[in-house]
């Protein structure tokens, strides 16, 4: 018993070493977004006096677009992109997870595959085709893919559907429900957790996303967050690391709300599918 | 449950419940696979349709040295970080999973940098703290070190980008932890008895139990890994001197900067095959050390 909170303890050290590790470039980027550029240097954590005006000043400091308006942009991409993702993926889950069809098995081992896929060979050829369809600097790139599923989310979602028992859509369909109907009615509203699970990871993914976003958009106006907060360290001569940190620092606030609000949905989704290493 | 099979026979619905990822399957990836196999046997610039040029691109591309500088970067980036996110992330998820309190928050404050890891945000904080007077070198002074520029150095640039990238263990470590859940715990109790200690353990018990989950952190880490852009392009832009020019970020240069299309379009299936090979490998390797559940029986 003895050796058992020996080791316990040193686990507590070992673990509070580890968190302060982790935690302290978020510590500082914190402090240091409250910091006047002179202070920045100095190896201390918090400035002597909180500037903060860099949160002021830097979210007015780009020329003709305020941080108001790429947040604006950033919400309603993600929020769409997100609600297609879900309810698309959602679809073809209860397809692969409940029905059965010809060659399902091997729809479902190339669903598999995509998932493994480096996007990059795709990529040129999307390009093109939607440089073809006149969709660059639109947010057709996004939001058309988006409403045709995430292989990843399909996935997490089969593996939840499988876990449901078939007693309740069977009876229903002997009562005459469509499988529209089951879907809807039965399966939907059980899935609930796993939904938010793909939800949290689609917003998180889609908000973060810079690769798209650098490619596909090529005014301001169009531009996200992540995009803006790129163009503030480049149309600057002498960057004003305070406002940059300071505007970074805001830029993930959504993301940690989120994980805040559902911690536990996210340690499930991480847990049972692997999601993203 | 055949009984069950028969009711769930419906090849229209099924086929409409995943029509939108079988249209998007058919439009968004087999379609341009093709396509994209096509152009890495073309001269094709977005502007002018393609022109057909045989085997030249791979020609130029194996005399290429930028392609050989980016394969050395990204291999050395994914053979550093790849196996210190796992060591890393195996080693707190062991500690985790005891009955110790304050787990959550634990978890939560390792788990933090993962969730934000991957944003330009965070891109931007790297270059911040490794530059010349970022708060990396107030601590290395306290040991004496003297002052650099950790980016603008190529033999520490690509470490700031590993070290990024080995911060964000905590996903894997999350599935580490939900895989050291599913030990039995009488398999410890029986080594125990035989007299194991906790170190025989690890490797008796824990290490073959969790191989799976070790795997399928690999082979994603791998593949991830292969692909990294965001970070080196916001916080190092390929250099200093190409030093952290990866492969992805070499494509999109030649793709998008130079409208080369037919030679990133090779570039890219030359990254497929790699990937390939290198899953392939592992999935190989893979017999002689991941031990699934129903052979552990002829193990012993």
């Amino acid at each position: 018993m003895k050796s058992l909170t020996a080791s316990k303890f040193v686990a507590h050290v070992i673990l509070l070493l580890f968190s302060a590790i982790m935690f302290y470039p978020v510590l500082w980027w914190i402090g240091a977004s409250f910091k006047s550029n002179p202070e920045l240097s100095l190896p201390t954590l918090f400035p002597h006096k909180f500037q903060w005006n860099n949160y002021s000043d830097g979210w007015v400091a780009l020329p003709k677009y305020t941080f108001t308006y790429f947040f604006l942009n950033s919400i309603k991409l993600t929020i769409t992109t997100t609600a297609l993702t879900v309810i698309s993926s959602s679809l073809v889950a209860f397809g692969f997870g409940r029905l059965n069809f010809p060659l399902k098995k091997m729809w479902f081992a190339l669903l598999l595959l995509t998932i493994m896929l480096p996007s990059q060979v795709t990529l040129i050829p999307q390009y093109a085709m939607f440089h073809s369809f006149n969709w660059i600097n639109t947010y057709l790139p996004f939001i058309v893919p988006s409403a045709m599923g995430g292989a990843f989310f399909i996935f997490l979602l089969i593996q939840f559907i499988r876990g449901i028992p078939g007693e309740l859509d069977e009876s229903a369909k002997i009562d005459g429900c469509t499988w529209f109907g089951i879907y809807w009615r039965i399966i939907l509203p059980l899935m609930k957790p796993a939904l938010i699970t793909v939800m949290i990871f689609s917003f998180l993914w889609h908000w973060e996303d810079y690769f798209g976003p650098l490619i596909y958009l090529n005014t301001v106006d169009k531009f996200t967050v992540p995009l803006a907060l790129r163009m503030f360290i480049d149309t600057q001569s002498a960057v004003s690391w305070g406002q940059v940190l300071a505007m970074s620092l805001l830029s993930v606030i959504p993301q940690m709300l989120l994980f805040f609000a559902a911690q536990r949905y996210f340690v499930e989704g991480i847990a049972t599918t692997g999601l993203k290493g | 449950m055949n009984h069950g099979k028969n009711h769930s026979y419906a090849p229209l619905a099924g086929y409409l419940f995943i029509s939108p990822w079988l249209i998007g399957f058919a439009i968004l990836t087999v379609w341009p696979m093709i396509q994209s196999l096509y152009y890495s046997f073309t001269d094709f610039s977005l502007l002018s349709p393609p022109r057909w040029i045989g085997m030249q691109n791979f020609k130029e591309i194996s005399e290429d040295r930028f392609f050989y500088n980016s394969l050395k970067v990204t291999f050395t980036f994914v053979i550093t970080s790849v196996p210190a996110r796992l060591v890393f992330a195996l080693f707190v998820a062991m500690l985790l999973n005891q009955k110790i309190r304050g787990i959550g928050l634990y978890r939560t404050i390792i788990y933090l940098p993962s969730l934000i890891g991957g944003s330009v945000a965070v891109a931007v904080l790297w270059k911040n703290i490794f530059g010349m007077t970022g708060f990396i070198n107030h601590i290395t002074a306290l040991f004496g070190i003297a002052p650099k520029n950790w980016i603008g150095t190529p033999g520490t640039a690509l470490g700031t980008l590993v070290t990024l990238s080995v911060w964000q263990f905590g996903s894997a470590m999350i599935i580490f932890l939900a895989g050291l859940k599913q030990i039995p715990g009488e398999l410890y109790e029986a080594s125990s008895v035989d007299g194991a200690g906790k170190l025989r353990q690890f490797f008796t018990v824990t290490l073959p139990m969790l191989s799976p989950v070790i795997f399928f952190n690999l082979i994603m880490g791998l593949i991830n890994s292969f692909q990294s852009f965001t970070a080196a392009f916001v916080i190092t832009g390929g250099g200093p001197l190409n030093s952290t020019e990866m492969y992805a970020l070499y494509l999109y240069e030649k793709a998008f900067a130079a409208l080369h299309m037919g030679y990133a379009s090779a570039l890219a299936w030359i990254l497929l095959a790699i990937v390939a090979v290198a899953t392939a490998i592992n999935f190989l390797v893979s017999k002689y050390w991941v031990f699934y559940e129903n052979d552990t029986g002829g193990n012993r």
